[in-house]
């Protein structure tokens, strides 16, 4: 991989100058080109793991698998096929007193408040208990299994739980076979995904496995074609969506797709699908989520590979998993988020980090795409020329671009896509996150909205665990 | 406390706009809460639920903007006021100036056309990103020292694979092809290649060349341990490489403390095979029963090196300098104190002041400790890492070098105190103004300041300028630090001029 050497004394050097900046005015003013590296210790200022990065570097092994996993990742042509309930697609979930949850592995002893909330609902739903205190001395007593989404091939949002008679939506790649599950998006305000609880949550959980769900089966099977999600994301991008906190034009063009079909359904609670979905802006995070989750699944488990196939947290932990190192997750504790919040609530209020939404900035989406969707930063006070910068950013922790999704705000230059572990050690540059905030404690629900990052510390633990 | 709810029919805002605006309204004293949003009806719901929702409120329609206040009520008045100000204020490029383009973070975002990687990180880090220069195509200049032996040869074994070059770790000096890296020296241009594994030697010699009328092509440091057993002088035989492939280039000079006997062979067979005329410095080293090979010359001093390359590359013989010889000391004054920045200038010192004085002192006092002359002669490098832990390198900061100069002066066995001045890019704006200043404040009877000036006109220094400094405050100042040397040795030890050893060229004979 290494390029032909240029001879030393060919032509005057163009100098990278590394380390003391002074060293960059006699080349410079002789000169010169110099490029000043903002450089500061690699992997947090290990020096076995910085050592271990520069011989990780530039491998023929590992730039090959990298460039498979990549195009394994970019050649996925996401298809919503099929929404069913969760226990007909994955049956563990109707085996079982099952719940799946967001982010990396966690006890309920562990969990976070919003997390515990979204449990407890789960088990209502389910019938497992008739009541809030029924239900949580059930999920301490162990007699609830609890499972990551990303380990059965799910992703969720926030909390993520997701239970077998909550309907999933299924997209699917045909040339792979791949399939990946989400759960439907319940809408802003007062979710069970953000640990809210009540009549109002439960009623619109009800509403949402009777008829919401057979509603959209039947629309979405009597269309002559499946729904093609990567078209729907490259033209939202155009829109001003990131498709992680911003979904307002996904979700405009998705039910404009399916309104005439949901409309020949009303019998099955079509009309009624179409309310839910007028006041939805969220409605598309599900859907960018289950086809990140699905390229990434493609991605994922080539020897070798440093590319990171999923970012996800539980409220209490975040973790990472990486292509060429099998099902491990590399973990750190969950940041703060940098937001604006709601009326009456602060940071004190708020949960750290949680959700599997960030499965869409390992897709080139969310913070990577901010370039896009420039009112976003303005969670965090920013400017269009910070939204730029950060996608700008993030190309340089990646190992490519998307070929559909176009940044407009960088002169209409592919999504930078599939976060390279080196990259992010060497540089020491965190991936970006746009995400919600939860309120920490159980049954509130969203408290606001922000940016946030994936810890380094991830990144060092994983490169740690690469066998040289 | 008073809550209000004013409602702006039909005007939209974008939810993030809109919470910006109420962060910012939230701040200000007598306020409980500030809420900004479009009226839809889950965002109703929401406001009910935190309590804000007035009676205004409730009727506003999807497409209105309800900005909703609790808190006195000249707060809520003012806040309410302010909200449609903030609304309407578009911000713009005007509020500030536009950010430029970041420096890249690591070597994997320079620029695809970089050749060089230029490091001086501190030392555990030095090889990493030495390593990732190599991988990426990059030759290296490694300023850092501390790298460990190990990773030294490996890295410039990987570089040997790769037809790359990596000058050091501790390298001081290069300038390819016209451009200085590290501590170096404007010289003319010539056709003189010079390489070697030490950096002050290389700039003792090259502005030596310039001072005779010759000029350099380009000067390759190695790193002062490349010709070392463990390293097998893998830099410098690269180095010769290049520069026997280099057009510029029609003669060499090689410059360092003594190699490790095999790599000094080694190294004198393969300047032997360049092709073009060489001159070989092995400062101190012994050549007894190597053959030297025809067309090169083994200079004994940095001097006579620069000597032999000069008349090598003008074409006609360059007349030796004479030994400056300094007045005769009181007898109370018998001892050396020899003071430099530059480590070879040590070792050559002790090399040819060695027979005349005896063994020297090289080491004097505990690192920080404050200056303790010993009563033998002192031949000191100030830049040895002793000295200069978590302090710069006295080339850099004179003030390093201050505190010995003064017990020296003050020292009433001092006969002679030697400064070596080196000047040129990296190096300290005015050297020469830290000794003037301190030889000012000296009485009359003080020990003689020999000084020599490392350096061309074209330095941003100006050794003319720093010469004539020195000679104002009082000091004798000679053209070379084997001049130096030698006025040392006739001063104190009786030795003649004569005393100045020959070179040896290869054609009147190398031993046999």
């Amino acid at each position: 991989m290494t390029p032909p050497a240029r001879p030393l004394l060919a032509a005057p050097p163009h100098v990278v100058n590394i380390g003391v900046e002074e060293f960059a005015a006699a080349p410079r003013a002789a000169g010169a080109t110099v490029t000043r590296i903002d450089w500061r210790p690699p992997a947090a200022g290990d020096t076995r793991l910085a050592a271990k990065l520069a011989r990780l570097t530039a491998r023929p092994d590992i730039e090959a698998a990298n460039a498979t996993a990549l195009r394994r990742v970019l050649d996925v042509q996401p298809l919503w096929t099929d929404v069913r309930p969760a226990g007909e697609l994955i049956p563990e979930l109707a085996g079982e007193r099952l719940l799946l949850h967001a982010g990396p592995p966690v006890a309920w002893e562990r969990m976070c408040g919003p997390m515990r909330a979204a449990v407890v609902g789960a088990a209502l739903l389910e019938g497992w208990a008739a009541t809030e205190d029924e239900a949580l001395r059930l999920a301490g007593s162990g007699a609830v299994r609890f499972a990551p989404c990303h380990h059965h091939d799910a992703v969720g949002p926030m909390a993520g739980i997701v239970s077998a008679s909550m309907p999933l939506m299924v997209v699917e790649d045909r040339a792979s076979g791949l399939r990946a599950y989400s759960n439907l998006n319940e809408g802003q305000g007062r979710c069970l995904r953000y640990g809210a609880l009540g009549d109002d949550v439960m009623r619109r959980l009800r509403w949402m496995g009777e008829r919401l769900g057979p509603a959209l089966r039947a629309a979405l099977r009597s269309l002559p074609e499946p729904v093609n999600l990567r078209t729907v994301t490259a033209q939202a991008l155009q829109m001003g969506d990131e498709c992680h906190s911003r979904n307002t034009a996904a979700s405009a063009l998705l039910t404009r797709e399916l309104g005439p079909a949901l409309a020949r359904h009303a019998d099955l609670g079509g009309i009624e699908a179409l309310d839910f979905l007028r006041d939805n802006n969220y409605w598309f995070l599900n859907f960018s989520m289950a086809a990140s989750k699905l390229a990434l699944m493609a991605g994922h488990g080539v020897e070798h590979s440093t590319l990171v196939t999923a970012f996800a947290r539980n409220g209490v932990d975040v973790g990472i998993r990486v292509s060429g190192l099998g099902d491990a997750w590399f973990t750190a504790p969950a940041a703060p988020v940098d937001g604006l919040y709601f009326a009456g609530y602060g940071p004190d209020d708020a949960n750290p980090d949680i959700g599997d939404s960030a499965i869409t900035e390992t897709h080139g989406l969310g913070g990577f795409a901010l370039a896009a969707a420039p009112a976003i930063v303005g969670f965090v006070g920013g400017t269009p020329e910070r939204a730029r910068r950060i996608s700008a950013d993030m190309a340089t922790i990646t190992l490519g671009r998307h070929r559909d999704y176009r940044l407009s705000g960088l002169d209409f230059a592919g999504s930078p896509v599939g976060i390279d572990v080196r990259k992010v050690v060497d540089t020491g540059l965190e991936p970006v996150i746009t995400t919600g905030i939860a309120h920490r404690e159980p049954g509130i629900g969203q408290i606001g909205a922000g940016l946030t990052h994936a810890p380094l510390s991830c990144f060092t633990g994983a490169l740690d665990a690469f066998e040289e | 406390m008073v809550l209000r709810n004013a409602v702006h029919n039909d005007l939209y805002a974008d939810s993030v706009a809109l919470m910006r605006v109420a962060a910012r309204l939230a701040g200000a004293p007598g306020l409980d809460a500030v809420s900004l949003v479009m009226a839809t009806p889950a965002n109703r719901e929401v406001l009910a639920d935190a309590g804000l929702l007035g009676e205004e409120g409730r009727s506003a329609a999807p497409n209105d903007l309800i900005v909703a206040v609790r808190g006195t009520p000249d707060a809520v008045e003012h806040a309410l006021a302010e909200a449609v100000t903030a609304l309407r204020d578009t911000g713009g490029p005007a509020d500030g100036p536009q950010e430029s383009a970041p420096p890249p973070r690591s070597l994997a975002g320079a620029p695809a056309d970089a050749d060089l990687a230029l490091i001086s990180t501190p030392g555990a880090y030095a090889a990493a990103e030495a390593r990732k220069a190599l991988r990426r195509g990059l030759h290296a200049f490694v300023f850092s020292d501390h790298v460990p032996l190990d990773d030294e040869v490996e890295l410039k074994q990987e570089a040997a694979r790769h037809g790359l070059l990596v000058m050091g770790p501790d390298c001081g000096t290069a300038v390819i092809g016209g451009v200085p890296l590290g501590f170096a020296n404007a010289v003319r241009h010539g056709t003189i290649g010079l390489t070697g594994a030490s950096g002050t030697g290389l700039q003792q010699v090259s502005t030596l060349l310039h001072a005779m009328g010759a000029g350099v092509s380009h000067i390759i440091g190695t790193g002062s341990r490349d010709v070392s057993e463990a390293v097998g002088g893998l830099t410098t035989r690269a180095a010769l490489d290049a520069l026997a492939a280099d057009p510029a280039t029609d003669s060499v000079v090689l410059v360092s403390k003594p190699p490790a006997p095999r790599v000094a062979e080694q190294l004198l067979a393969r300047v032997g095979d360049l092709g073009k005329p060489a001159v070989v410095c092995f400062l101190g080293w012994d050549p007894a029963g190597v053959p030297v090979p025809p067309g090169v010359t083994l200079a004994p001093t940095l001097y006579e090196a620069a000597r032999a390359a000069a008349e090598q590359a003008l074409g006609h013989p360059v007349p030796a300098e004479p030994v400056p010889s300094l007045p005769a000391p009181p007898p109370a004054r018998r001892l050396l104190r020899a003071l430099y920045t530059g480590g070879t200038f040590a070792h050559e010192a002790d090399l040819l002041l060695g027979p005349a004085l005896g063994p020297l002192d090289r080491s004097a006092g505990r690192p920080g400790a404050p200056p303790a002359l010993p009563p033998r002669h002192l031949v000191l490098d100030l830049g040895d890492d002793a000295f200069t832990a978590g302090r710069p390198h006295p080339m850099i900061d004179p003030a390093v070098r201050a505190a010995w100069l003064r017990a020296a002066l003050a020292d009433p066995a001092a006969a002679v105190i030697v400064l070596d001045l080196v000047i040129g890019h990296g190096a300290a704006p005015d050297p020469a103004a830290a000794v003037a200043e301190i030889l000012a404040d000296a009485g009359p009877d003080r020990p003689a300041v020999l000084c020599f000036v490392v350096g061309t006109d074209e330095d941003p220094q100006r050794a003319g300028d720093q010469r004539r400094v020195l000679r104002e405050a009082g000091a004798e100042v000679v053209g070379s630090s084997t001049q130096a040397a030698l006025a040392c040795a006739r001063l104190l030890g009786g030795v003649q001029a004569a005393g100045l050893p020959a070179p040896r060229p290869a054609t009147i004979g190398g031993p046999a």
